[in-house]
């Protein structure tokens, strides 16, 4: 019997994925700034408070110390909080809450008290949302001992992972890609962009079903280069493989933290080159630890240098966004200079 | 230079009325007197008693009579029990003090002093609240009547420690007696209680929670994000400043007491706040009771200054002779709240001086037997004590294939080494 499914974007996919997990666990709430009534500002849970009522789904002060303050205190109650951060940008005054609280609540009470909190936050730029509306900080998250990061790169991913996620006893941050909240996007921003009931990973089953965190998708088989990547830039790198004469093998990691090492080192093996795709600033970036890993678990098979293709050091500008911006024209050249080594 | 004909603008920098070597006089401390401050009713509408937040509780008087309306009339029993647990704190901390000092384990906090405020707190509360503690609450655990040996475990991060000897001494976790893990990082258990008590008014519970924390820490944005989360969705919660006029080294003043009292915070939240003086068992009690029954009955949350004085130092690791006056905590006008509730006892004709005598004996003894029992299981100066493993667990529910790695590594290369 096959589920019944429906064209859903990734908004649609992140509300159905809250809405099914509310339904089917009364401990579940939702908080945030503008999460109740309105329903978000990027609409992710629309119709949650008229369904689940005011005391499961209700608007904050903004404060998002208090915001995440508050969700470890009604996981210790034995809720389980999601939590909305409006913008990733905005995460740092629950930076304390978060790194310093949910994830070493668990170690440091030997297990007397955990935090399963799922922590939803839009990120990333190419929305024209300047420095303040644009950043990805998961090279942040990654780094704390005790968290959990997840990244989706399409509607269908959204909704599972986002499932996992919520039913993890361990604080999870859940970054959404805005800018592919309605369409996958290569990177053209002068291409006219398309919706995603146009690509097949917006069909996505109604009912329930769970993407397991940890696991990796291999979006494109190939044999010449392994491109890792997550969020948008999936879409930027399968539009660049496209358009160049190369077989690369693309790898969407889905969940950065547990990483899926198995996966990478079986493609690096096999393809000898690596290149690592993010947003995300350069130095100290999540990329840095990708290509250590390969380096220390591939190193006999490399030929070329593991390459980097990330934003800029600098805070995200917003004129010059697509100077900043990892797009094609960066990647195709880092494919390049991998290939010629 | 200036552009108007103005005299220069001045930074201020406050300043402590006494440092080391300054004879002391609190002769101008603007204290009511025991009785003279009102109780409102517990249904009061925070913008009718913001007075209370000026004012301060007080039920002994200097000659240890309960005076006025906060007089919380209680039982003997309660007080003999009251009375009992602190003297079982400040023995417990002069036992465990000492231990540190003889080099057992890493580090101590006294709350001498203090007492009354977790003791007498603990006890107008039910047992089934939840308190979110800062690292100077010790005395709600022993309110609660929990193992002294579980705590000291913790203490000396031996093979009993519960808590895998993770964490500093003094940094509890007792899930059994509704008192939450503490935190090193101040004022991060002050949002959490909110949300404890929100999630409980959410599902239509009966418990509430409470939180301490410092004066110095109500400088912290988490106080702030706390007091308007609980004002905003009425929060069955009491929050509790501790003002004991140091933090570390620094004096109230830094956290705003030149200004104002640290109650009158909660006049801008628009919450009920209440300042009682802290050294006094009986108002500590009166406040908490009252509190505790205006959350339960759905009128929203407190905010209660404890206004006491720190007799020790922050830690083992400081030396306050270095930054106030040594004359201070003798001539600390609130006194001491052991010897007050005594005095009471005495006067009411409950207790004497022999039968306080023999109970300071006891508690000692209690806290001796105690340590020789926990420190079977070891002490953190002998080494080592919990399985290498342990390290890596806790982490994640389940152990992620870098933290495996890691153990691994960690076992190969003590092995290489020969230890």
């Amino acid at each position: 019997m096959t589920e019944p499914t429906r064209t859903m974007n990734m908004i649609q996919a992140i509300n159905s994925a809250i809405d099914i997990s509310m339904g089917r666990d009364n401990e579940i709430i939702v908080l945030g700034e503008d999460v109740g009534f309105f329903g978000g500002v990027f609409k992710a849970t629309e119709g949650l408070q008229a369904k689940y009522g005011k005391t499961r789904v209700f608007d904050t002060p903004i404060t998002e110390c208090g915001i995440i303050g508050v969700a470890v205190g009604m996981a210790a109650y034995g809720l389980r909080p999601v939590p909305e951060i409006q913008f990733a940008d905005y995460i740092y005054p629950a930076l304390d809450q978060l790194v310093s609280e949910a994830a070493r609540l668990r170690y440091r009470s030997a297990g007397e008290f955990t935090a399963p909190i799922t922590v939803r936050t839009p990120f990333g730029g190419g929305i024209f949302g300047g420095q303040t509306h644009s950043q990805s900080p998961e090279g942040i998250f990654t780094h704390v001992a005790g968290l959990k990061t997840v990244v989706p790169s399409n509607p269908y991913d959204a909704k599972g992972l986002l499932i996992a996620a919520i039913e993890d006893n361990d604080p999870v941050i859940f970054f959404e890609p805005k800018r592919i909240y309605n369409g996958p996007f290569d990177g053209h921003y002068d291409r006219p962009v398309s919706p995603w009931s146009k690509y097949p990973e917006s069909a996505v089953p109604e009912g329930y079903y769970r993407i397991d965190l940890g696991k990796a998708r291999i979006v494109r088989p190939g044999d010449d280069v392994t491109i890792l990547t997550y969020g948008t830039m999936v879409h930027v790198a399968t539009g660049v493989v496209a358009e160049m004469e190369i077989d690369a093998e693309i790898i969407d990691l889905r969940t950065l933290v547990p990483l899926d090492i198995e996966t990478i080192v079986a493609s690096v093996r096999k393809t000898g080159r690596c290149v690592v795709v993010h947003e995300a600033t350069k130095t100290s970036g999540f990329g840095a630890e990708l290509s250590a890993l390969v380096q220390e678990h591939c190193f006999r098979s490399l030929e070329a240098p593991v390459q980097r293709v990330t934003g800029w050091d600098t805070p995200y500008p917003h004129s010059l966004e697509w100077a900043y911006f990892p797009g094609p024209v960066r990647l195709t050249e880092a494919l390049r200079r991998v290939m010629q080594d | 230079m200036p552009k108007r004909n103005l005299p220069p603008l001045t930074l201020h920098i406050p300043e402590p009325r006494f440092r080391p070597g300054d004879a002391v006089d609190f002769e101008d401390f603007d204290i009511p007197a025991a009785g003279a401050t009102g109780r409102p009713e517990i249904t009061t509408d925070p913008a009718m008693m913001r007075d209370m937040s000026y004012a301060m509780v007080r039920v002994l008087d200097d000659e240890g009579q309960a005076q006025g309306p906060w007089d919380p009339r209680l039982a003997p029993d309660t007080l003999h029990r009251m009375l009992r647990h602190m003297a079982l704190v400040r023995a417990y901390d002069e036992r465990l003090y000492r231990a540190q000092r003889q080099g057992k384990t890493s580090f101590y906090m006294k709350c001498t002093g203090e007492e009354a405020t977790s003791v007498a707190a603990a006890h107008a509360l039910d047992r089934e609240d939840m308190c979110f503690p800062s690292y100077r609450q010790q005395g709600l655990l022993i309110a609660r009547d929990w193992s002294l040996v579980d705590m000291m475990n913790q203490v000396f991060s031996n093979r009993g420690d519960r808590l895998k000897g993770r964490q500093m001494p003094i940094m509890y976790s007792v899930r059994d007696a509704g008192f939450f893990s503490i935190s090193g990082n101040l004022a991060t258990q002050y949002p959490q209680a909110v949300g404890w008590a929100m999630a409980s008014a959410a599902r239509g519970d009966t418990r509430i929670a409470a939180a301490w924390c410092g004066e110095g820490s109500t400088a912290e944005g988490d106080f702030h994000s706390a007091m308007t989360f609980a004002a905003v969705y009425r929060a069955p919660v009491i929050l509790n400043v501790i003002n004991n006029q140091w933090a570390i080294s620094s004096f109230s003043g830094f956290a705003g007491a030149e200004a104002t009292t640290f109650a009158a915070r909660a006049v801008g939240y628009g919450i009920a706040g209440l300042r009682v003086d802290g050294n006094d068992a009986l108002a500590v009690y009166a406040a908490t009771a009252w509190a505790a029954d205006r959350a339960r009955g759905n009128h929203g949350p407190t905010l209660i200054e404890h206004f006491t004085y720190r007799a020790e130092g922050h830690s083992t690791s400081d030396d306050p002779s270095k930054y106030r006056s040594a004359e201070e905590r003798s001539k600390w006008p609130l006194g001491d709240p052991i010897a007050r509730l005594k005095q009471h006892m005495i006067r009411v004709g409950i207790w004497d001086e022999e039968r306080h005598a023999a109970m300071d004996r006891e508690v000692a003894e209690q806290c001796k037997a105690a340590q020789r029992e926990s420190e079977q299981l070891g002490v953190l100066a002998d080494g080592l004590k919990q399985p290498f493993d342990t390290m890596f667990e806790d982490v994640f529910e389940e152990m992620p294939w870098h933290l495996k790695e890691q153990s691994e590594q960690m076992h190969a290369e003590r092995k290489a080494a020969g230890i």
